[in-house]
């Protein structure tokens, strides 16, 4: 059978990949979370991060964020060594990760403070990016008097605001409501055409994974490893109504269920 | 400004008066509870030694009015503020430390749980012998009344700050420094904050309590004075002062607290 989809050899050093990791493994005592992994990330695209829980697909992230250190194995991001946190990534979380004592200006502006960007200014970028996340007017209010799917968006204009090459992505859609979610999938379609950044996007669901990405990595726990890359060739480009019933995205979604069923519990 | 707030159509103007004033209303109504109760039990009256509440206020008009008050405040004030002040730069900066370093922990706990479960008026004798009648004395009572809580429940604060706003901050390239001022220290503050009400309320405690045990001065003065003498009005009164000052003094705390950290107050949850 001859799938639509094209996969890309495990080939490193590519001359157009944002990030790119090489031979990672990382171990806590006994226990393998990573091992010996390979993987690139094309500059200017979406690639998530798929499988069943427990295949290390958020140690892989975190890795690349420099919050966790492998055991062994680098990560190159535009080509340097990642040693730590760097300005080139920008992290969006799970559970959102806002400051609860701080009003969304702040926090989206937490960054640019970080950073040392003076307070009028960082006012200014992070104005830009409320609006652009569609929170205008929501600028004084805390993060307790918002939705989760606001919350979300906060997180976002966050990440966003300090304007790095690659924005990783942790289950950002995980903790908000289907309705929600689903926009924030059409949204993130938009993000990706016009931000002109790397996307590297972790998520269980496997509708998600192929609605946005433009290259899915399917991990495989025990021990982890990339099993396989799907590069969806034909939707990619089609509005965003039209995806859900487009043949291939079915066939791709049907395929990626049958190779992880095995691995669910 | 409140998001997502519910319309204030539908209801009557009675409603919406009690509801803008609610906090005051209830306010006063627990003031007129306890002062009907007191006075009452005055009048019946419960001891002999024990005077109706307004009895006890025209003796504290009386003491405001002749600078009696004054006087002694102005002499417990001084082991008070400056106990208060240490016990809360002190704690709060050693609850930190203690939070953020197991080592710390291991070396400092111990002596600050000791500390608060230790039988203060039993140890004031010790303090008289090594550090005479004065105002020293005096602070090391309101130290060791306030501090404990203090310490301990900034530790605990600390200790407990959420990985995940630690993580966020890592991951948007805050130094260590940028994590404890910014990170640590407001998610601890509602917990720090609560630890720092209760000292200072204790701190008020270990004030009188020096004055009765140590040397008779300021309102501990009025109170032992009055008490032997059968005052009983009086010493009320200075008692009553004394709490009205705590309450005042907890309430500015508040204040500082909303202003610094607004959104750590969510209301209550009937809202």
């Amino acid at each position: 059978m001859v799938m639509p989809q094209t996969e890309r050899a495990f080939t490193p050093d590519t001359v157009d990949d944002a990030v790119t990791v090489k031979r990672i493994t990382k171990s806590y005592g006994a226990v393998e979370a990573l091992k010996n992994m390979t993987l690139s990330f094309p500059r200017g695209e979406l690639t998530s991060l798929l499988g069943p829980s427990g295949c290390g697909k958020t140690t892989l992230l975190k890795i690349i964020a420099g919050l966790l250190e492998p055991t062994s194995g680098e990560v190159l991001v535009n080509g340097r060594a990642v040693t730590g946190p760097g300005p080139d990534r920008a992290f969006v979380f799970q559970d959102f990760a806002l400051l609860p004592w701080a009003s969304v200006m702040r926090n989206v502006a937490f960054g640019l403070e970080l950073r040392g960007v003076a307070q009028s200014e960082r006012e200014a970028i992070a104005e830009k990016y409320i609006a652009h996340v569609g929170l205008k007017g929501f600028e004084r209010a805390y993060p307790h008097e918002l939705s989760g799917g606001m919350r979300q968006r906060v997180g976002l204009a966050r990440a966003l605001s300090v304007d790095a090459d690659v924005l990783l992505m942790d289950e950002p859609f995980s903790a908000v409501d289907e309705q929600t979610r689903r926009k924030f999938q059409e949204d993130l379609l938009n993000l990706v055409k016009t931000e002109n950044k790397t996307f590297i996007f972790v998520t269980h669901s496997i509708e998600e994974a192929v609605y946005v990405s433009d290259q899915i990595a399917i991990l495989l726990p025990r021990p982890s490893r990339v099993s396989q890359i799907i590069r969806p060739q034909g939707f990619r480009d089609k509005d965003v109504d039209n995806i859900r019933r487009d043949p291939e995205y079915l066939d791709i979604v049907d395929d990626i269920w049958s190779s992880l069923r095995s691995y669910v519990e | 400004m409140s998001v997502m707030r519910d319309g204030a159509e539908g209801r009557s103007p009675w409603q919406d008066l009690v509801g803008s004033h609610r906090p005051l209303l209830l306010k006063l109504l627990s003031g007129v509870l306890v002062f009907g109760a007191w006075e009452i039990a005055g009048r019946i009256p419960v001891s002999y030694a024990f005077p109706t509440f307004i009895e006890s206020m025209s003796a504290l008009l009386r003491m405001t009015l002749d600078g009696t008050l004054f006087a002694a405040y102005a002499e417990t004030l001084k082991p008070l503020v400056v106990g208060v002040a240490i016990s809360a730069v002190l704690g709060i900066a050693l609850g930190l430390w203690i939070g953020l370093s197991k080592t710390f922990d291991w070396l400092f706990s111990p002596i600050f749980v000791v500390m608060q479960a230790a039988p203060l008026a039993a140890l004031i004798p010790l303090l008289v012998m090594a550090y005479g009648i004065g105002l020293t004395s005096k602070v090391f009572v309101v130290c060791i009344m306030a501090m404990p809580v203090i310490v301990l429940n900034t530790a605990g604060a600390v200790r407990n700050t959420p990985a995940n706003l630690k993580e966020m901050g890592r991951a948007f390239l805050a130094t260590d420094r940028d994590v404890i001022l910014k990170i640590v220290l407001p998610a601890a503050s509602p917990v720090i904050f609560s630890g720092l009400r209760l000292g200072i309320s204790a701190g008020f405690i270990g004030a009188i309590l020096a004055e009765l045990k140590i040397t008779p001065t300021g309102v501990g003065d009025i109170i032992t004075f009055s008490r032997s003498v059968a005052d009983y009005a009086s010493m009320y009164a200075a008692i009553f002062s004394i709490i009205l000052l705590a309450v005042l003094f907890l309430n500015l705390l508040e204040r500082i607290e909303t202003g610094l950290f607004g959104g750590n107050v969510r209301g209550y949850a009937s809202d």
